[in-house]
């Protein structure tokens, strides 16, 4: 057998990973150790959400899956922060768990180019460092010329709950025990991380009606762009708000260690922004109550997802937590919490393509990589994906930058600062949000999704379309003059907004906070696509601030643009302090602009550095 | 960097003692070839060692050497200082005999520019140290060594705290926006944030400008027509004061007649284009020429005769005056003819025969220039130009702030802003891009799901 990739397991990246390689014409084989359990959520059921959600609308853009998938399963959509401005607002979608894995594998198995095969792999096939395919747990080899691995929380899995442990998987799925091992060999430095979820509750033993109602939005939304499906609003599954009890409180107080990790039974470091609910007691003693949703899973099974409520306490007192709460009086358990360990990479030793430095053809994504959450892996398996092809094919990679995608954001955070705790994203990580919006995320990243090849005539059509509809509509605004005479003002006042003295044209009217782009409607004609209409409104609206936000990137982009040679060598470089010598040789960064962002390398390092660069350019 | 470097580190002739320094791989090397005394090279690090300079047996002077070895010192690289006695041809002579014995002379600042480069100091305390090498009067002195205590990181980094805990509330409603214990932070609550931290700022940046008279000194313009005394009064203040006689360049971008010290304080009497000439600095160089020179100075000195009546040329003068000036009368030992009652700038009557004459003029100007103030001593300001002008950027964008929330633009738009204030305020004090925020996003706050 021979193909050009092996995407080594089905989660989240390495479905976007394996179509990448089957839509480029790549001949891609999909190795999972259970079919049934490909684009799986083993934890919370949704899809989106602040940073996440433009993640989701990035992956559309450059031709992944992610956002058609959830458009075809969600349980209901929300449109959080609009009452913020428009850089922050992000979509969120409750999932059907069974739906988004019906559909995923659907997709999969369509794509002529893909072939899945489910098997563990247990090592690698390299020469000379260079990466010529994997084998299975039974001995077999499989020869490629690039590898993704995607293994997810799968390496070395280890469940934990209370004093229990057992080598496992999510879903009593086998774990992978020896690749892990393999990879140390070769040089990786493996850390141990944990993440944890909470209960799943039988819906019919929940009381309801002493929670709060959480309903999805009543207007349509999607995450995949140009998408003209309809879906009927009021027949969206809600979610329920509840809070946790003095009760609750005292019982997890009370035994605290007994939980895996109070009481010193987890090796592995776990997420800060997804504390255990006993954590979340312990160090922020002084609350008196913690916000708990209940969430759907699926309209095909009655599972109720706690969220909020992750927890590695032993199952007698994981029944006595659950009752505590307001509705659960009598809940029935139907899956209890458990914390899971796993292993994963150093992602610093990755290049910014996500291939790693070690071994060429060899790329990773996802959970290996340290970070957590659906939306984070699917974006790395992309992005290796699309790197996997790009050299395949004897091109340069795509690294998207900072001031372009959240994904850049991601992905250079990962190789420039590695993790210590299981990485999410974050709004508050990304320098210019405003440029990296939701709305506009097809407007930033689609050419590259066409020039990949992941995106179709049809709607790279639609794109160009909205530009030049973007660049009309911003056009006759400005060429609109307002005359300040009677009638016109009348007219503003109705839409109380202070009367014009000069002539003033529609697009500085429209800067006006109050003034709403269809309030021009009376004066020019704006039967334009929503997403048109909205694209002007922002960027005339926050002009001044995204003119700020460019500056600041181009100033960045400035320090990009200095490239730092690959065969440097920091040794030769004199009064660059020690530690900044040892952090630059272990992250060999590409551009003095990702130098500058490594831990331990001072303003006065980075002096030195570009001193000897210009020397050596002088050379 | 691989070079030694020289130069004489303390000011010329103010002192009693004056210190050549030496830094470099080949500083115990050099310095011990012109010494006679013990061998340098073998003595232990930071010792002080008796001796003399000697060239070709020829003593030049009797001098302690301290040997200070590699790392543990201020460029963190063999440092040598050679403690001689004062006087400027003493210790010019000794620099020289360091010079020809391989030491190459330092660029201004460039001890401190190795400190800096090879991780000694941060950026604040490289330029505290700058200043506390230029400082020339016991005041300024004063402001870069407290400057070196941390007092003014401190007081930056609490305003760094406070905005770090502002912007992480605020994250923390964009990235958690369903949480609903956590307060909303609204523009308003932004807005008395930002009040506070202005109004601070705003006074540090006037209190660095006061810091800037105490470090660089006040600019001294004095005009007048010919032969009303000018020249006198000048050098009234250079021989009643200490005059400082250095000419360090690259202290000023002005021509300097002459510096004095008044209480603590620099004077530099900048040359106005010929105080010193005989001719008529109105009729020679123009009117133009006298404005800007006066624009260009802290304080200007207009100088007129008590026994003449006003000129047209005075009031030519005395019209073009700029705020910070004081109308001179000399020769108050002679009849007054003058008639000042339609001026309203501030009027001393002076003469420069009698010894103290000019004490009314430097009383008003240690009014004008609240020199009791400045002396209370408690230093805590900015106090080179690249601090003050990010600190008047941060105070900048907090007016932006507070335009944007009259417009009523949204709040996670506003913290753009906000953000950049504190990365301003990082700026002055040097630190790196670091996870600060993400780091107090999760000690704040309890999340997750």
């Amino acid at each position: 057998m021979n193909y050009d990739i092996i995407v080594v397991g089905g989660g989240h990246a390495g479905c976007e990973a394996a179509l990448v390689g089957a839509r480029t014409n790549h001949n891609t084989l999909l190795i999972t150790s259970n079919k049934n359990n490909i684009a799986d959520m083993p934890c919370n059921p949704s899809i989106g959400g602040p940073a996440k959600g433009i993640v989701v609308r990035e992956i559309a853009a450059l031709g992944g899956e992610m956002a058609n998938n959830i458009d075809k399963s969600f349980l209901q959509m929300k449109m959080l922060n609009t009452k913020k401005g428009p850089a922050v607002r992000a979509l969120r979608a409750q999932a059907d768990k069974i739906t988004y894995k019906k559909e995923m594998l659907k997709t999969l198995e369509s794509e002529k180019n893909l072939t899945i095969l489910e098997a563990m792999v247990e090592d690698l096939i390299i020469d000379n460092d260079v990466i010529k395919g994997v084998i299975l747990e039974n001995g077999d080899k499989i020869s490629s010329k690039a590898v993704v691995l995607t293994t997810g929380t799968y390496l070395k899995g280890t469940v934990l709950y209370g004093s229990t442990k057992i080598s496992s998987g999510p879903h009593d799925e086998r774990p992978s025990k020896f690749l892990s091992d393999n990879l140390k060999k070769l040089g990786f430095r493996i850390k141990r991380l944990k993440t944890g979820t909470p209960p799943r509750i039988e819906k019919s033993s929940i009381d309801f009606s002493k929670a709060e109602l959480q309903p999805g939005d009543d207007v349509e939304h999607f995450f995949s762009f140009y998408n003209e499906n309809h879906y009927d609003v009021t027949k969206q599954i809600p979610c329920y708000l509840i809070y946790t009890t003095p009760v609750t409180h005292q019982i997890i107080r009370d035994n605290l260690d007994k939980s895996s990790m109070y009481g010193g039974y987890v090796e592995g470091v776990g997420p800060r922004y997804c504390p255990s609910i006993e954590d979340k007691i312990v160090r922020f003693s002084d609350k008196e109550r913690h916000q708990l949703f209940l969430e759907p899973e699926s309209i095909f099974y009655d599972d109720i997802y706690i969220q909020g409520f992750s927890t590695s306490m032993p199952h007698d007192i994981q029944e006595k937590m659950v009752h505590s709460l307001p509705g659960l009086e009598n809940a029935v358990i139907n899956k209890y919490a458990y914390a899971i360990e796993y292993d994963a990479i150093d992602s610093t030793q990755l290049k910014p393509t996500l291939e790693t430095k070690i071994i060429s053809g060899l790329y990773t994504a996802g959970q290996i990589n340290g970070t957590s959450g659906y939306e984070e892996a699917a974006c790395q398996g992309l992005m290796a994906g699309i790197n996997a092809v790009l050299k395949l094919d004897g091109k340069e990679g795509l690294v998207l930058k900072r001031n372009e995608a959240y994904i850049g954001v991601l992905i250079d955070d990962l190789v420039t600062k590695g993790v210590i705790d299981p990485y999410r994203l974050l709004t508050s990580r990304a320098e210019y949000r405003l440029l990296l919006r939701h709305d506009n995320a097809d407007l930033r990243l689609m050419d590259y999704g066409k020039s990949i090849g992941l995106i179709s005539n049809t709607q790279y059509n639609k794109l160009t379309n909205k530009r030049k509809n973007i660049n009309k509509l911003i056009k006759d605004l400005k060429e609109y003059l307002l005359n300040p005479n009677n009638e016109n003002n009348q007219y503003l006042e109705s839409i109380n907004t202070p009367k014009i003295v000069v002539t003033t044209s529609l697009y500085d009217l429209l800067k006006r906070p109050e003034i709403n782009i269809k309030d021009l409607n009376k004066f020019i004609d704006l039967s334009y696509d929503e997403d048109v209409l909205e694209q002007v409104n922002i960027n005339v609206k926050y002009e001044g601030y995204i003119v700020k936000a460019n500056k600041e990137a181009e100033k960045m982009a400035a320090y990009e643009n200095i490239k730092i040679p690959d065969n440097i060598d920091y040794e030769q470089i004199h009064n660059i302090a020690k530690e900044a010598k040892q952090k630059l040789s272990e992250i060999r960064p590409t551009s003095i602009g990702q130098a500058m962002r490594i831990s331990g390398v001072n303003p006065s390092d980075i002096t030195m550095l570009m001193v000897y660069l210009k020397r050596k350019n002088n050379e | 960097m691989n070079d030694t470097i020289t130069a004489i580190s303390t000011s010329l002739g103010v002192g009693a003692i004056s210190i050549v320094r030496i830094s470099g791989k080949d500083s115990i090397k050099i310095a011990n070839s012109i010494f006679k005394g013990k061998d340098l090279t073998t003595v232990d690090s930071h010792t002080i060692n008796y001796g003399h300079i000697v060239d070709n047996n020829e003593i030049i002077d009797e001098i302690l050497v301290s040997v200070m070895k590699a790392p543990k010192t201020f460029t963190c690289e063999d440092v040598v200082e050679i403690n001689c006695h004062g006087g400027i041809a003493t210790t010019n002579k000794i620099l020289e005999l360091v010079l020809l014995n391989g030491a190459r002379l330092a660029e201004p600042g460039e001890f401190t520019k190795r400190a800096f480069l090879n991780g000694r100091i941060d950026l604040v305390e490289a330029e505290s140290v700058m200043d506390l090498i230029d400082a020339k009067t016991e005041q300024s002195r004063k402001l870069s060594i407290n400057q070196l205590s941390g007092k003014l990181s401190q007081i930056i980094k609490n305003f760094r705290q406070q905005l770090l805990e502002l912007l992480a509330s605020i994250e923390v409603n964009i990235d958690y926006p369903e949480y609903e214990d956590i307060e909303v932070i609204t523009n308003n609550n932004i807005k008395k944030e930002i009040a506070n931290i202005k109004n601070e700022l705003l006074n540090i940046i006037n209190e660095s400008e006061n810091g800037k008279i105490i470090k660089t000194g006040i600019k001294v313009a004095i005009i007048g027509r010919p032969n009303v005394g000018k020249s006198s009064i000048l050098n009234r203040f250079l021989d009643e004061e200490k005059a400082i006689v250095t000419d360090i360049a690259g202290t000023t971008r002005d021509i300097v007649e002459g510096q004095a010290s008044i209480d603590g304080i620099l004077f530099n009497f900048v040359d106005t284009a010929g105080i010193r000439e005989a001719h008529d600095i109105v009729e020679k160089i123009g009117i133009e020429k006298s404005k800007r020179e006066m624009d260009n100075a802290d304080l200007v000195l207009l100088v007129v005769n008590n026994n003449e009546k006003l000129s047209d040329e005075d009031i030519n003068l005395i019209n073009l005056l700029p705020k910070k000036s004081i109308i001179v009368v000399n020769k108050n030992d002679l009849k007054q003819e003058i008639d000042l009652s339609d001026i309203e700038h501030d009027c001393v009557f002076v003469n420069t025969v009698q010894f103290n004459g000019i004490d009314p003029l430097k009383n008003k100007i240690k009014e004008m220039f609240n020199f009791e103030q400045l002396n209370r001593g408690d230093f805590t300001y900015l106090s080179n130009a690249r601090q003050i002008s990010l600190a008047k950027d941060a105070y900048n964008i907090i007016k932006d702030i507070e335009l944007g929330i009259e417009e009523n633009v949204p709040t996670d738009l506003i913290e753009i802003d906000i953000k950049r204030i504190w990365e301003k305020l990082g700026e002055i004090l040097g630190e790196t891009y670091s996870d600060e925020l993400i780091d107090q996003l999760f000690t704040q706050f309890c999340l997750g799901k």
